[in-house]
């Protein structure tokens, strides 16, 4: 049914296709605009379809290897190496294809919105340029199985990310948040390439297998740990280090913060892949799994109590996704502290990093449909202050409908999916310290409470004299919206069948690290 | 804004050597300290001699920005076509396929101490040429840039 040919290379054009697009843009917007945003939104299917292609065979057939420049693509040891991986090698495996999947979904449907969203502004080749680049960081980032690559793309990602930020300039307020988002990216890029360059002084390699190998957990092992840690915790915005996400995220256009929600997921990826292959058990993991745990629980409590008194909708909801990252961390650092016990790992492990993972693909969707539902909001009355906003329920029904969805999503209410996996994660975090499920729950129930909020203030009362002729959001980015709506149902309405597929397989091929190296160095 | 006539007519005499240095050093990235990156930056050099010693209204006639635009866009298309080229033959993105082919760039390297074959190295310094243009092209665009806002306070 699919050419073999896309499924054997699928690794390589799922890179390859959003940048030669993205270089091509430009030329295509020379001759029309109409021809540019069907190139783009073409572009961006076809990347989509491939990631999807690739996520279901790895689901299918295992971990997928992809050498670039060999002859052979499963060749990652070439016969005259001497056993050692040269080349930069793509090892997708389950916990990589749930991260692909994520991508493909967003991806698409903020392609859909920022084609209507965007029409009416000025430097639009430039913005899709900077979108596909984007989303080849993101692929890269969760594909690549080479701690350098990995550095790479994370620029890729950064100076994308950044331009975008600064795209609606904004007397320049714009700008300043992407001048912060650039400097503290670049600061956690190089603390990432001095730990890179920690691991090749010490064991000759790159590769993250080959470094998993010969892991010995040495002091300077432990530098390049906390640098790691500290780079990709500031990067998906866990509190200490979260104070660039309320002004990037509200200064971004809501397509593109939407798309951030993602990119910060995939430094999540990085931290968890870290600590869970390269590491593993030669790291002390209660230590490291609490230091997570505690990451995550502050991110929790301070990122929902800022929330709480923002006025500007998109402010309020960047700190609702640093509340909601610490969720992720909190389950995943539950499984990481319970790393050596296998008893305990069966008992409630394996179900707190299920939940945490869960989470992320869960909040991608619905923190990315509510900020998308936020953009469609300003697209027509021109503002994101709460104060000025009322009774926009009248004419706005469709934006209304996403924004309770994705609003009970967040707030973990049946049946969308923000509750599957919350609960997962109350249930098992429970178990390991029930004080850590209590804050869970009342941070959850602050967040109901916010959002409830800020869903009065945004649609209930009577229609405002200003705002008589507002008009609804137009079809595309009801499209893209509906898309992550959709997503958000289903995965609430059948949790059991995604876990089963989709969740527990990159929960399994996070913690057997065994399997991880022996797919890339053979049957060590 | 333009500098003395001394400053302007070496610029003239130097403009053409710099450039032809730059691409000797893109040229030989292969075989000599250097490559893309560097011989683009040199050749970039030369874009910023001109715009140092005229104004940036007679600059932008001889080097435009949509020119230097597009050859970034080139330059990166070229280096990517090289890695698509790959997949074309057969082989995983990237694989050097011209090397030791007998075409372009394709001769063995003789082995032991020799001066250096510039049709060697297969792919790479189609690669070398390919970031060449889009550093120079990357580079000028900055140095523009730069000099437009200098343009503007200075009227």
């Amino acid at each position: 049914m699919i050419p073999a040919f896309i499924v054997e290379n699928s690794p390589a054009l799922m890179v390859i296709v959003p940048l030669v697009a993205a270089f091509i843009t430009p030329f295509i917007g020379r001759i029309s605009h109409a021809l540019r945003s069907l190139w783009v939104g073409g572009a961006m299917a076809v990347t989509s379809a491939i990631t999807l292609i690739l996520a279901l065979d790895v689901y299918a057939t295992g971990t997928r290897l992809y050498v670039f420049g060999a002859s052979a693509a499963s060749m990652a040891l070439p016969p005259d190496s001497g056993g050692i991986p040269i080349r930069i090698i793509f090892a997708v495996d389950p916990m990589s294809a749930l991260m692909l999947v994520i991508t493909a979904i967003s991806g698409f449907a903020i392609i859909l919105y920022s084609l209507a969203s965007e029409r009416s502004y000025s430097g639009l080749e430039s913005y899709y340029t900077l979108y596909l680049l984007m989303i080849t960081g993101i692929l890269g980032m969760v594909s690549t199985g080479d701690v350098f690559n990995f550095f790479v793309f994370l620029e890729i990602l950064s100076l994308a990310s950044a331009g975008l930020i600064a795209y609606r300039i904004d007397g320049g307020v714009a700008v300043e948040a992407a001048l912060k988002y650039f400097v503290l990216s670049t600061i956690g890029a190089l603390a990432i390439l001095v730990a890179i360059g920690i691991y090749y002084g010490e064991y000759n390699a790159l590769n993250m297998a080959m470094i998993a190998a010969r892991m010995q957990f040495s002091l300077l092992d432990q530098v390049a740990l906390v640098l790691i840690i500290a780079a990709l915790a500031m990067k998906c915005g866990a509190v200490p280090m979260h104070f660039w996400t309320p002004d990037a995220y509200s200064m971004a256009p809501s397509s593109i913060t939407a798309l951030l929600v993602v990119a910060s997921q995939a430094s999540l990826y990085g931290l968890f892949r870290t600590v869970f292959t390269l590491y593993n058990l030669s790291l002390n993991a209660v230590t490291v799994g609490w230091l997570i745990i505690i990451l995550g629980v502050l991110s929790m409590v301070v990122g929902v109590t800022m929330a709480i008194p923002q006025k500007n909708v998109k402010r309020l909801m960047a700190y609702h996704a640093v509340s909601q990252t610490g969720y992720m961390l909190l389950g995943v650092g539950v499984g990481l502290a319970v790393l050596g016990n296998q008893s305990l790992l069966d008992a409630f492990g394996y179900m707190a990093m299920e939940g945490g993972l869960f989470h992320i693909i869960n909040h991608a969707m619905y923190k990315g449909l509510l900020f998308l539902t936020a953009g469609a909001i300003f697209l027509r009355i021109g503002t994101y202050n709460l104060n000025r906003m009322g009774g926009l329920g009248h004419s706005m029904k469709w934006t209304m409908v996403f924004f309770v969805i994705g609003a009970l999503a967040i707030a973990g209410i049946p049946p969308f999916n923000g509750f599957a996996s919350k609960l997962m994660i109350y249930e098992s975090v429970f178990i390991f310290n029930p004080v850590l499920a209590v804050i869970a729950m009342v941070v959850s129930i602050l967040t109901l409470a916010s959002f409830v909020k800020v869903f009065h203030s945004i649609f209930m009362g009577p229609r405002l004299p200003e705002y008589a002729e507002v008009k609804e959001a137009p079809l595309p980015m009801l499209f893209g919206m509906g898309i992550l709506a959709v997503v958000v149902i289903l995965f609430g309405l059948f949790p059991t069948i995604v876990v089963e597929s989709l969740i527990t397989p990159a929960a399994h091929a996070l913690v057997n690290q065994g399997a991880y190296i022996s797919a890339i160095l053979g049957g060590a | 804004m333009r500098m003395s006539k001394i400053v302007r007519t070496g610029a003239n005499l130097l403009y053409p050597f710099i450039i032809i240095f730059g691409l000797y050093v893109i040229m030989h990235g292969h075989l000599t300290p250097g490559g893309g990156f560097q011989g683009g930056a040199v050749v970039a050099t030369a874009a910023a001699l001109v715009i140092v010693a005229y104004s940036y209204q007679e600059v932008t006639g001889i080097i435009r920005n949509v020119a230097m635009k597009a050859r970034e866009s080139v330059g990166l298309l070229l280096f990517i076509g090289a890695g698509i080229a790959a997949l074309a033959v057969g082989t995983p993105f990237f694989y050097n396929f011209l090397a030791n082919s007998g075409l372009l760039f394709g001769m063995p390297v003789p082995f032991g101490p020799n001066p250096g074959d510039l049709n060697t190295a297969g792919v790479i310094p189609i690669m070398n040429v390919a970031v060449g243009i889009e550093v120079w092209g990357g580079l000028a665009i900055i140095l523009l840039y730069m000099l437009s806002s200098v343009a503007k306070e200075g009227s």
